[in-house]
């Protein structure tokens, strides 16, 4: 019973949503897609236009983005640390295999999710697939030893100052440009395509990636340490 | 045949897989079972954004979809009930 009611809820919504499309969706493309398109380059001299938009003219939608991830990442960290009560089964150590291959992988998946979020500003990908990346190299080191704990004075520590670091630089471009997080006129364009260049956004990037990183670092370390920390008590 | 129309059917295969992972994930009873799929999904969807030229939002649908979310929910399940209603 309770399936078919939530078929027939899927399928209305479908229908709603499908009949909605040309509404939301027109055909055209308005004037500020236009703007972004053409001008974006000029303004900011990123070769990824993506990055220009996320980091730059939509940059105070990320910023909201990151508080999104830090105040849900608090959240299952709060009610993880505070859970009684559940069966808690003897961790399985891990295989030879599993753990030389973790020692192996960790550090060139920590360096690749590095390099995807700071060239963000060329390449595709950026702050948050690079700080998902290095979460998993994270995750990979622990299941391979379920013992492991992670620093997390230092992993909170680097959260708070790059979501510090982005809000100043975002006060940087209030104070010299005349708004928040505006990129032209508070550091050199450069030339394009080169890894030095296109302002403040690879810096606001490498924030990013670094603050999303630690996250999901802690979520990751909350969650396979839950039952951990009850065997403790 | 040339290249695009070999594309367009991988496409359209791929779109078969997203919805019969997405209705398998729906309906199986078991949870770990169901959470594969949900990654399944995720995994073929970062495959339709990179064929729609969006390569970031299949980075991250990629990473964070197929990879991470997938691992919390793997977790999740291990350490609440496996089986979907098993004490109804």
């Amino acid at each position: 019973m309770k399936q078919i009611i939530s078929i027939i809820a899927i399928v209305t919504i479908g229908f709603v949503l499908w009949q909605l499309v040309p509404i939301a969706m027109p055909s055209g493309f308005g004037a500020v897609t236009h703007h972004y398109v053409a001008d974006g380059l000029k303004d900011n001299g990123g070769s990824n236009l993506v990055t220009s938009i996320v980091v730059n003219y939509r940059g105070f939608d990320t910023l909201g983005e990151v508080t999104v991830l830090f105040l849900s990442v608090s959240g299952a960290a709060f009610v993880l640390r505070r859970r009684s009560g559940l069966e808690v089964q003897e961790p399985v150590p891990a295989s030879e295999i599993v753990q030389t291959g973790a020692r192996m992988l960790f550090a060139p998946i920590v360096v690749f999710g590095a390099y995807i979020f700071v060239h963000g500003h060329l390449t595709p990908g950026g702050g948050f697939q690079g700080g998902a990346v290095i979460a998993s190299g994270v995750l990979l080191l622990l299941l391979a030893n379920r013992d492991r704990a992670l620093p997390h004075g230092l992993l909170s520590w680097v959260e708070s100052l790059s979501g510090f670091g982005f809000v100043l630089a975002g006060l940087a471009g209030l104070i010299v440009a005349g708004s928040f997080l505006a990129n032209k006129g508070v550091l050199p364009l450069g030339q394009w395509n080169r890894l030095v260049s296109a302002g403040v956004i690879p810096i606001i990037y490498i924030l990013i990636g670094l603050k999303v990183g630690s996250e999901l670092s802690v979520l990751l370390d909350v969650m396979v340490h839950a039952a951990g920390d009850e065997e403790a008590n | 045949m040339n290249i695009v129309t070999w594309l367009n059917l991988v496409d359209l295969l791929v779109c078969l897989v997203v919805i019969i992972s997405a209705i398998g994930a729906a309906v199986h009873r078991n949870l770990l079972a169901a959470t594969v799929f949900a990654g399944v999904v995720s995994l073929a969807i970062s495959f339709l954004f990179l064929r729609l030229a969006a390569p970031d939002v299949a980075m991250t649908e990629a990473a964070i979809g197929a990879g991470l979310s997938t691992v919390i929910f793997l977790i999740a399940v291990r350490r609440t009930e496996e089986v979907e209603g098993k004490d109804q």
